[in-house]
């Protein structure tokens, strides 16, 4: 079972590669299991939506 | 389309000059620094203005002037003491927030309607100060990624890193920054 700060760095890794069909699979499973860990996914979706419409932005 | 005029270029380069500012402070951590990287970066986009028609290109356009300006000015500086003492402790906080198994030490809240803040002024403050809060290091690879939207290749690239480098940095900075705005905007709200 994957450990939930392994969970985070593909989260986050997710966010700037595409996961190996392995990786997406066993996410997903830890995903299913984990509340702790579908909030810092939507935290780190928030994160890339907020900067992208941060007041500097053109 | 014609070509901008002297006066579009003047305005256009007066309305991102704050922007420009605050992109540099964030990322060399000098004000003198970063003013002077603005000035080089306004200079170079007058000389070569007269190729652009539309002034959002034009904008885009000065802010990889600037990027490249910061790029240069990291390499030429050195890592100093307080930028490693700064990273050891952020690795250490990430460390604390898991169990000896690797599992949350304590579980992260949802956190509401968090979009709902991109409205508030008060709220983009906690931001830029936590994103100040954060190591240079993994600032600066995570603004180039979010902010400037390079992938993680070119990032390696501009700073010289390694590739697993480079996602270790990206890691740091969002679990360090969910931590900061868990703690300081929506710590208590969402619950």
């Amino acid at each position: 079972m994957m450990s939930c700060r392994h969970a985070t760095e593909m989260m986050s890794q997710g966010q700037d590669r595409r996961l190996s069909f392995g990786e997406r699979v066993s996410l997903r499973v830890h995903l299913m299991i984990c509340v702790g860990c579908r909030n810092t996914l939507n935290h780190f979706r928030f994160l890339r939506d907020a900067i992208s419409s941060h007041p500097w932005k053109l | 389309m014609n070509p901008l005029n002297a006066e579009e270029v003047q305005s256009s380069l007066g309305q991102i000059r704050p922007r420009l500012l605050g992109f540099a402070r964030l990322q060399l951590r000098s004000a003198a620094a970063a003013e002077d990287a603005v000035q080089d970066t306004l200079l170079a986009a007058l000389e070569g203005a007269s190729g652009f028609t539309g002034a959002s290109s034009f904008q885009t356009w000065v802010f990889s002037i600037l990027k490249n300006k910061i790029v240069d000015e990291i390499r030429r500086s050195s890592r100093t003491k307080a930028d490693v003492d700064s990273e050891s402790a952020l690795d250490a906080a990430v460390s604390d927030l898991f169990d000896d198994r690797d599992h949350w030490a304590e579980i992260p809240s949802a956190w509401g309607d968090p979009h709902a803040s991109l409205e508030q002024k008060r709220f983009w403050e906690v931001m830029d100060a936590c994103l100040t809060n954060l190591p240079a290091s993994p600032a600066r690879a995570f603004m180039m990624r979010e902010f400037l939207g390079l992938e993680t290749t070119e990032i390696c690239k501009e700073l010289s890193i390694s590739t697993t480098n480079c996602w270790v940095l990206l890691h740091r900075a969002r679990i360090g920054l969910r931590e900061c705005l868990d703690l300081r905007w929506f710590g208590g709200r969402a619950k």
